[in-house]
């Protein structure tokens, strides 16, 4: 009745397909903040009326629990919750840097054997990725710890290598470096010497695109390396000192142990994660035009260097993106470690800590964080790679 | 039309916090079924026996409280929880009842929004160790590894000892008492530790149980009971009597076997304990004849101790703390009158 009355603007406020779509958007937009809200306030409504604690507070308190591998200084009866939550975030990052490590290279090698021309390297390749492919990655953290634990000997019985590192189901125990004063000249040299090799390369590269002359960049990098550092340490009088694992009662004392969970999720991370980066391997390599390779080969290049110059920088970008992929996953898949008890943030944060404490919510939220993090830096890094090589590529 | 089922969506959305909190009771006489929560295999506590049913004094505790409530042992559902599982499986409602040799503490009973309804276990930290380390006292135990599982008392009793002996250890923790049990055979540890029933139950499942022992030394106390949520104070009541029905049971010397015959007794404390008189089940919001049938259905303190861990069963553990007031020991029943 009274649409008559209403001035046009306001009709065609309602009937204009932009503007309808706005509304429409601002109202499932508000819905869905509503719907949030509800959840939320619905659960701490929960909370509160059960007498359950909220809050942060709790990191504050004495954890007072042992744990069997910590980065840093951790003390039974004085640490508090932060401190288990940063010994467990720094554990899961070991397991993670390690592991995208070995994967890497073993799954680089496994997938350029794939493509081996000869029969015994790429039949075997193939059976490797296709085994460990195949197989549950928590079966595989549960074989190599079951492994780890049935081949190696008890502490008494250990296997001794010059009398300074053992290996018994414990874990390996090896002699820890002690850092007096001085020793922070050779990690001055140490910088210095990564720094010059950064510098001799890019000299290098110019080098061989004025002149075509072949420098060793790689055995003169090694040398300056290991080189630098060496000699600082003499120079400086020999300031780092080790102390020597010796058995004491039921176990060794002194030294660092690295202990067997770790590294049967080391074993079983890398082996599985490795399957999947040599297929991304194999398919980057694949496709680069064979013209390319025959290109090289008539320019009379080694097979060696074929790969390494030629299709590689380019199998790079095929590579990259699927291999991201894997990292996330292994960094993910490290939380499986609850099984075999290796010390990282699942097991110790959202395992004993929400057990001592009970505030679930906050705690599963913070481990969910941590995830999360991780994920966003690898592939915000990688993604960064990516975009440099595709650049280069071209 | 719309609008209207909108809002009907938002409604029925509305009573959900309702629901959650809802009287316990009420809700378990509705489902007609008691989900309680126990443990993922502690010999003599809850663990299922070779046809798969569960057995246990924490199982028989389960059953006792489903007869209170429903009349029939037979309608619990058992959950398997780990440690660290149990409680955010209370108070999220998955289970009514929490029966999982779980030990009463300060912290678990004020801020985790629980309460502990009694004690039906005495129990206290011990260590189980392999003969050949000949080891005889938890004192020589220094520098030691040790098997624990994680999210329990254990873990902080255990640093506690240690710093006050002045001496050092290694914890390695995992997930279920299995995979503690598998770790310690396997050689990763030189002790076990945790409370010392368990310990037993444990020592069971290695191939030769001969080959370890449990140390006499107790490093702590460990009251074992049953767990409710905090605010129902109607199903706190129910499960506590149904506790201290199977001790007064005992004191009075009702057995599953006596029990109808003890309908005619004499006693007057037989009589309101068993219905015959008095309005201890209808005050509960039970039937009148609630201990009854515990008794008949599930059995007194003494028959439920003996069968799970006591003489009758492998672990053949002394009642020592857990004998009644008036032989020795800490199981004392309010009256029922």
């Amino acid at each position: 009745m009274n649409n008559s009355k209403l001035p046009p603007t306001s009709l065609g406020l309602f009937n204009s397909p932009k503007n309808r779509a706005i509304i429409f958007q601002v109202l499932s937009l508000v819905v869905v903040v509503l719907c949030i809200f509800y959840f939320v306030n619905n659960m701490f409504d929960n909370v509160a009326k059960r007498g359950i604690t909220t809050g942060f507070s709790f990191l504050g308190e004495t954890a007072g629990f042992g744990i069997s591998q910590s980065l840093i200084h951790y003390d039974d009866t004085s640490s508090t919750f932060l401190d288990v939550f940063i010994v467990g975030l720094l554990n899961t990052m070991l397991v993670g840097v390690i592991g995208i490590i070995l994967a890497s290279g073993l799954g680089l090698l496994i997938g350029i054997g794939r493509l081996s021309s000869n029969y015994l390297i790429s039949k075997l390749s193939l059976v490797y990725i296709e085994t460990f492919r195949n197989i549950p990655i928590l079966l595989q953290i549960l074989f190599w710890y079951n492994v780890v634990l049935a081949a190696l000997p008890s502490p008494r019985q250990s296997i001794s290598y010059f009398d300074s590192i053992f290996i018994n189901n414990r874990g390996l125990i090896v002699p820890d470096p002690i850092f007096e004063s001085g020793s922070f000249s050779i990690l001055v040299a140490f910088v210095l010497a990564c720094i010059s090799v950064v510098y001799l390369s890019k000299w290098a590269n110019k080098r061989h695109d004025l002149t075509g002359e072949e420098f060793p960049v790689v055995k003169v990098s090694l040398g300056i390396l290991i080189g630098a550092p060496l000699l600082m340490f003499f120079l400086a009088g020999q300031p780092i000192s080790a102390d020597y694992p010796a058995l004491k009662g039921f176990n060794f004392k002194g030294g660092l142990t690295i202990i067997p969970e770790l590294l049967a999720l080391i074993f079983a991370l890398s082996i599985y994660t490795a399957t999947y980066i040599a297929e991304a391997v194999r398919a980057g390599i694949e496709a680069v035009p064979p013209g390319q390779k025959e290109a090289a080969k008539s320019l009379g290049l080694k097979e060696h260097v074929i790969l390494r110059k030629v299709v590689l920088p380019q199998a790079l970008r095929v590579i990259i993106p699927p291999v991201i992929n894997q990292y996330l996953n292994l960094v993910k898949n490290s939380s499986l470690a609850t099984a075999i008890g290796y010390p990282e943030i699942v097991t110790l944060f959202s395992g004993t800590t929400l057990n001592q404490v009970g505030q679930a919510i906050e705690i599963i939220l913070m481990t969910m964080a941590v995830y999360l993090v991780f994920s966003i830096v690898i592939s915000l890094l990688l993604n960064w790679v990516n975009a440099r090589m595709e650049i280069k590529g071209r | 039309m719309k609008v209207t089922k909108i809002a009907l969506i938002l409604g029925l959305a509305s009573t959900l916090p309702n629901l959650v909190n809802a009287a316990t009771l009420e809700q378990v006489i509705k489902k007609g079924v008691l989900n309680c929560g126990v443990s993922t295999g502690i010999p003599g506590f809850s663990a299922t026996d070779s046809k798969g049913v569960w057995k246990g004094i924490d199982v028989d505790f389960c059953r006792s409280v489903a007869t209170a409530v429903l009349g029939d042992a037979s309608k619990v559902k058992y959950i398997p929880l780990t440690a660290k599982e149990r409680f955010t499986a209370l108070q999220s409602g998955e289970i009514d009842l929490l029966s999982r040799a779980s030990t009463w503490t300060a912290t678990r009973d004020t801020s985790l929004g629980l309460n502990f309804a009694g004690v039906n276990y005495y129990d206290g930290q011990g260590f189980l160790v392999k003969k050949e380390i000949g080891v005889t006292s938890a004192k020589e135990l220094d520098g030691a590894s040790f098997c624990i599982q994680a999210g329990t008392t254990t873990e902080l009793n255990l640093t506690d000892y240690f710093k006050s002996n002045n001496m050092e250890y290694k914890a390695v923790t995992f997930d279920t008492s299995g995979q503690t049990i598998d770790a310690f055979k396997k050689g990763r540890c030189d002790a076990v530790t945790s409370d010392a029933s368990q310990l037993y139950g444990l020592r069971i499942k290695l191939d030769d149980p001969k080959s370890a022992v449990v140390l006499p030394d107790i490093i702590s106390k460990e009251p074992l009971g049953p767990v409710v949520r905090q605010g129902d104070d109607e199903w706190f009541n129910v499960v506590r009597w149904s506790l201290f029905a199977t001790l007064e049971a005992e004191e009075l010397g009702v057995t599953s076997s006596n029990v109808d015959k003890q309908l005619k007794s004499s006693n007057p404390s037989v009589k309101r304990l068993l219905g015959v008189t008095g309005k201890a089940g209808e005050n509960l919001g039970l039937k009148s004849d609630w201990a009854y049938q515990i008794v008949k259905q599930v059995g007194n303190y003494e028959e439920m101790f003996d069968n799970n861990v006591g003489k009758n069963s492998p672990l053949n553990i002394d009642r020592g703390l857990n004998n009644l007031w008036n032989k020795g020991g800490l199981m004392y029943a309010m009256p029922i009158r």
